[in-house]
């Protein structure tokens, strides 16, 4: 394992005492068929870092988000919620969102009632959820599409509507599986935006699995690299960075020794895989 | 806090494209309405000329003039039957949608019942359910209970065997959102299964509601009603007794009435339901 920490970490919870939101140890997951998707990962989620899971496939980088969702129990390991309301099923309800690779809607509702959903499965009451509904939207800027459907949606918007749900609880903890693979560029670098700004204005710690360089390099304050066959952490990156990213970010000699690093430990990753 | 995020502001991108959904021009939703009702008045006009010309005799093939005498001479017989068999045909929809919908949610709900059910589903699907009613005949306290039974048999297992497909064929990710909310069992019936069947569910009822009506028919036939319950089924084969061809022809007529509203309800409840989200009840756009 390859620990490279570059500088400080900038972003909205900066200047705040560390606290671990969450902390997976020695977490192993082998699948029903015998493959070992992931082996003794232990990764501690500091409050308001934004952390990106980068490996190739079969790294075990979406498995570990699941795990740390609650979908699938691991095979061995354990995932602590230091600072978390903890219920029957051993999950902290409500301090974590999820936007899935694809946008996830119930087609026969409409954006609004889409969003409400986790409210509504909670017991909050249409009117009481109104509010929150409505603010979520706004902060995508799909206020004006409440009444739509997903069907008279375009992708980008789509995805939007998947992000404002998974951010109506209010969670501390905001799990991204690849959400934006399936997008073209444009709307990419726009949905990077929008997700980097939720984060600094909400505090919301982030946990991001992508297969782009560039993307992870552009969003997080700390990469983690895995590598397959077993899915493992291969290197662990903090990222110094402005905390103001946008357009000029992106064509700054910066951003472009971020790319070559993570770039280069991306390389040997994938390599250190393909020897076994 | 969206100042950054206004639509305006998404100009060129992918996300700026609202979906416009199409429309039928004018002409062309009159075109749709003129032309299949002329084609009709034109093979209705075709038969009467057909029966005139070659002066064929009324036992043999009455015209449409004839047809449409009898519906007005013979209504004080024919109404009464229409209604009975509309009551058996409806009563036995209305419990296979009860039986069947209730069903196909014990059996998503309980794989243990799923499995133990599974032969019998296997033998009552399989079997021409018309074959049994001699039986039902037999054990069923009156003939309309007999034909009500065998009806609901029928339309009974496309409406099971459908909403079950439609129970089970949910999004995982769906499921998964829904787990990871901690949604009990019964929301997770409610929000998500159910609504997700609903395309399936639509798929069985217009099955269901026409195979409800050929099965009233053609258990009718089999057991031979008469008097103050008999129904169309059998007000047709009585006429063919008495070479009364007219009234048959009106027995048809009736039946293929209630056929078509029974499919147009169907039908108009399933777009209702679905229209504003399911790609089979969407125009394609292009």
């Amino acid at each position: 394992m390859t620990d490279i920490a570059v500088s400080t970490i900038p972003g909205a919870a900066s200047e705040a005492v560390r606290r671990s939101v969450v902390s997976m140890r020695d977490v192993s997951k082998v699948f029903s068929n015998g493959t070992l998707a992931l082996k003794g990962m232990t990764l501690d989620v500091q409050a308001g870092e934004f952390i990106s899971l980068l490996g190739p496939s079969g790294c075990g980088k979406s498995t570990a988000l699941r795990i740390i969702a609650g979908l699938g129990a691991p095979s061995s390991g354990s995932i602590d919620w230091p600072s978390s309301k903890i219920n029957s099923k051993g999950l902290p309800e409500g301090d974590v969102g999820f936007v899935f690779q694809d946008p996830t809607l119930m087609p026969w509702a409409t954006v609004f009632d889409n969003v409400y959903l986790p409210l509504k499965l909670r017991g909050v009451t249409r009117a009481a959820a109104r509010e929150a509904v409505m603010d979520n939207l706004a902060a995508v800027g799909l206020a004006d599409f409440a009444r739509s459907f997903p069907r008279e949606l375009s992708g980008g918007m789509r995805m939007r509507v998947s992000i404002a749900r998974a951010m109506v609880t209010r969670p501390k903890l905001l799990l991204m599986d690849e959400p934006f693979a399936a997008l073209d560029e444009i709307t990419r670098q726009k949905l990077n935006d929008d997700v980097l700004r939720l984060w600094q204005q909400h505090g919301v710690t982030v946990i991001f699995v992508t297969h782009s360089v560039y993307e992870s390099a552009y969003l997080s304050s700390r990469i983690v690299v895995m590598r397959a066959r077993p899915g493992q952490v291969f290197a662990d990156m903090k990222i110094s960075q402005p905390a103001g990213r946008d357009n000029a970010y992106r064509v700054s000699e910066g951003y472009r020794q971020t790319c070559q690093d993570v770039s280069d430990a991306l390389q040997r990753a994938i390599g250190a895989g393909e020897t076994h | 806090m969206s100042q950054t995020m206004t639509t305006d502001s998404e100009a060129g991108t992918d996300s700026a494209a609202g979906v416009v959904l199409p429309r039928t021009p004018n002409r062309e939703k009159i075109m749709q309405v003129v032309i299949p009702i002329s084609a009709l008045l034109l093979a209705i006009l075709g038969w009467h000329l057909l029966v005139t010309i070659n002066q064929i005799p009324r036992y043999i093939l009455p015209g449409p003039v004839d047809v449409a005498v009898a519906l007005f001479t013979d209504s004080s017989t024919l109404w009464p039957a229409m209604l009975v068999t509309i009551r058996i045909t409806l009563m036995a929809l209305a419990l296979a949608l009860i039986g069947g919908v209730g069903l196909a949610i014990l059996l998503v709900q309980s794989r243990l019942l799923e499995l133990a059910l599974f032969p019998f589903a296997v033998v009552l699907q399989v079997t021409p359910i018309i074959a049994i009613a001699p039986l039902l005949l037999i054990y069923a306290p009156d003939t309309q209970t007999a034909l009500l039974i065998c009806a609901f048999l029928v339309a009974f297992f496309p409406i099971l065997s459908n909403m079950a497909q439609g129970l089970k064929s949910v999004d995982h990710n769906l499921l998964n959102l829904f787990e990871l909310y901690g949604a009990s069992g019964w929301q997770t019936l409610l929000f998500l299964k159910i609504p997700a069947a609903m395309p399936y569910f639509m798929a069985g009822l217009r099955i269901g509601g026409g195979l409800a009506l050929i099965a009233a028919v053609v258990a009718e036939f089999a057991a031979g009603s008469a008097g103050q319950g008999a129904g169309l089924a059998f007000r047709l084969i009585e006429s063919q007794y008495r070479m009364n061809l007219p009234r048959m022809f009106v027995c048809l007529i009736m039946l293929c009435g209630i056929g078509i509203s029974i499919f147009g309800l169907t039908s108009l409840i399933s777009w209702l339901t679905l229209h504003r989200w399911h790609e089979s009840a969407i125009r394609r756009e292009n």
